[in-house]
């Protein structure tokens, strides 16, 4: 059989070897921040650990999980680009990333901000796998404001 | 004979396309399709003799009531009850469960009693049981699976000690196929004193039922999982067990007298079916029992075992897979749950959909065998029914190489 239509805009070629090849694979010793996503209908699961710089930037990520290509290959995509942000920066990120998978357009220049993490935008025309698309970030937006909580 | 080819003619939906490809429709255990004569049987009572059952003088409500208590007659000839009035329609086996743990458990499990599932059951045969016993500060204890996926019954003697006053339990796993051995549990349930509630959703559609034969108190099923329309269930309950139960649902058509302090109880089974009742769907199921007593369900059985059987040989071939599930066909329904590699279920259902072929993956409601028994995530799931072929198999493995072409390296990722 041939490959069934479609499914090459799911799973283009970057979101394949990041699944098969996730980075910044680990759980981080001492992370600022830490979240823990788990989606039981599923069984998609995510650890998201981070260090903070001196400044206040990420330098630090670890990215552990299990689960489908989407949702793996999402978590390894944001760990990918989450150093050098600040915490403010990486919520605005979470917050772009949200919005296209729910349907907003996206600017030139969010889409450069974007980078591979572009590649997920072929998920929205399959509305069940969104969900495993957003484990990651939504974790990452939880840890967030745990971080908040403790240092506010 | 038994003609498949002839067979899918009946059901119009197995005649479309998904993406492009013809349907191959292999999530029967979640829902099965439906014949066109059930779906007349629809049609005609809304186009023919809508009305209110059991009050109303006219024409119209004569004939629907009498088609509403003609299906429930139906049901007990099917399921060999000694009277319909065995038998309350509910929405679901779900529903059905709930109403023993409302209207039976509650008034009878005491602090200290003992309720006995199974490690297999589905959400449905386990949540309304971890409910009751909190409730009645009472304990549930649980058979468990064996290691070839039958159910073990080693220390059923062990189990069923004298405070056991409930055994519920599934007669065919939704996610191993397992069929238990019903007759034996429910015997031995009442050598203790306890009553036996079977949970019949996936055995019903699917292979010959008789109540008094199994002796068990309780039993229940849905409608659509045998052909018949979605939101209309049954359950079964012995006579003397039913004339001791307290309502379940209080209000309308379930009563004899109201005054405004009090009110008396119609006779069963009415006595639990308050409201206005599913009449198109209880009808519907009707058409749904004469459509598969004609087929005969020894026949159905026989061509889903045969079925299944062409089904685990053809999974043979491909070594990633890894299936959960008795292999001894007589204790084994149309049901293949697998795993293959580390190609998760979601994607291993994504590409199949996109092929044309509906399966289910996930936990299938029920969670605590998937991921604390058969320690997985997920699984994915194939399930037939009366109506799938040998070439619809076919199809799904040719759908599951492509899949595995598609993720194959995933296979030497991290371990």
């Amino acid at each position: 059989m041939q490959t069934p239509d479609g499914l090459d805009d799911l799973y283009q070629d970057i979101i394949l070897d990041h699944y098969r090849s996730p980075r910044n694979q680990g759980v981080l010793e001492y992370p600022h921040l830490h979240g823990e996503g788990f989606n039981p209908f599923c069984g998609d699961q995510v650890d998201l650990t981070l260090t903070l710089s001196g400044d206040g930037r990420i330098d630090g990520v670890g990215f552990l999980g299990q689960g489908c290509s989407i949702s793996q290959a999402s978590g390894s995509m944001l760990s990918d680009q989450l150093k050098g942000k600040t915490i403010d920066e990486a919520e605005e990120f979470v917050r772009t990333f949200k919005g296209i998978m729910q349907g907003s357009d996206v600017s030139q220049e969010q889409e450069e901000e974007l980078g591979e993490i572009a590649a997920l935008q072929g998920v929205k025309q399959f509305p069940v796998r969104i969900k495993c698309a957003l484990l990651s970030w939504t974790t990452l937006q939880d840890a967030i404001n745990e971080y908040r909580k403790t240092v506010s | 004979m038994y003609d498949v080819s002839v067979i899918r003619n009946d059901f119009p939906i197995l005649s479309r396309q998904v993406n492009g490809r013809p349907l191959v429709y292999l999530d029967n255990a979640a829902t099965s399709q439906k014949p066109q004569s059930m779906i007349d049987a629809l049609v005609n009572y809304y186009s023919g003799y809508n009305s209110n059952v059991h009050r109303g003088v006219h024409t119209l409500s004569m004939e629907a009531t009498d088609a509403y208590e003609e299906a429930r007659q139906k049901i007990a000839t099917f399921i060999n009850a000694p009277s319909p009035d065995n038998l309350i329609f509910v929405r679901n086996t779900s529903e059905a469960i709930n109403l023993v743990e409302y209207s039976w458990a509650a008034a009878n499990l005491k602090k200290g009693d003992r309720v006995v599932a199974t490690e297999m059951e589905h959400h449905s045969n386990l949540v309304p049981w971890q409910h009751a016993v909190a409730k009645a500060e009472a304990e549930l204890k649980l058979m468990k699976m064996a290691e070839d996926y039958s159910l073990d019954l080693s220390d059923l003697d062990e189990l069923l000690t004298p405070q056991t006053k409930l055994v519920a339990f599934t007669q065919m796993s939704n996610v191993l196929g397992t069929i238990t051995p019903a007759k034996e549990i429910i015997a031995a349930a009442h050598r203790v004193g306890a009553l036996a509630l079977v949970d019949a959703a996936q055995s019903v559609p699917h292979m010959p039922i008789d109540v008094q034969d199994l002796d068990c108190d309780f039993l229940a099923f849905s409608g659509h999982k045998m052909g018949g329309p979605m939101g209309i269930g049954v359950l079964y309950v012995k006579r003397e067990v039913l004339e001791e139960m307290e309502p379940f649902l209080r209000g309308g058509e379930m009563v004899l007298e109201v005054t405004y302090e009090n009110a008396s109880w119609a006779d069963l089974p009415m006595r639990f079916e308050a409201g206005t009742p599913s009449v198109a769907d209880s009808i519907g199921l009707g058409a749904a029992i004469d459509y598969l007593t004609t087929l005969g369900m020894d026949n159905i059985r026989q061509h889903e075992v045969k079925l299944t059987s062409y089904a685990i040989e053809r999974f043979k071939e491909i070594e990633e897979i890894s299936t959960y599930g008795p292999g001894d066909m007589s204790i084994r329904g149309g049901v293949m749950s697998f795993t293959m590699g580390n190609v998760h279920p979601h994607d291993i259902g994504q590409v199949l959909d996109q092929a044309g072929v509906a399966i289910r993956t996930g936990h299938h409601c029920a969670m605590p065998l998937v991921r604390s028994r058969l320690h997985l995530p997920a699984t994915a799931r194939a399930s037939f029914y009366l109506y799938n072929t040998e070439a619809e198999v076919d199809s799904l493995i040719d759908g599951l190489k492509t899949t595995l072409r598609f993720f194959g390296d995933a296979n030497t990722r991290r371990a």
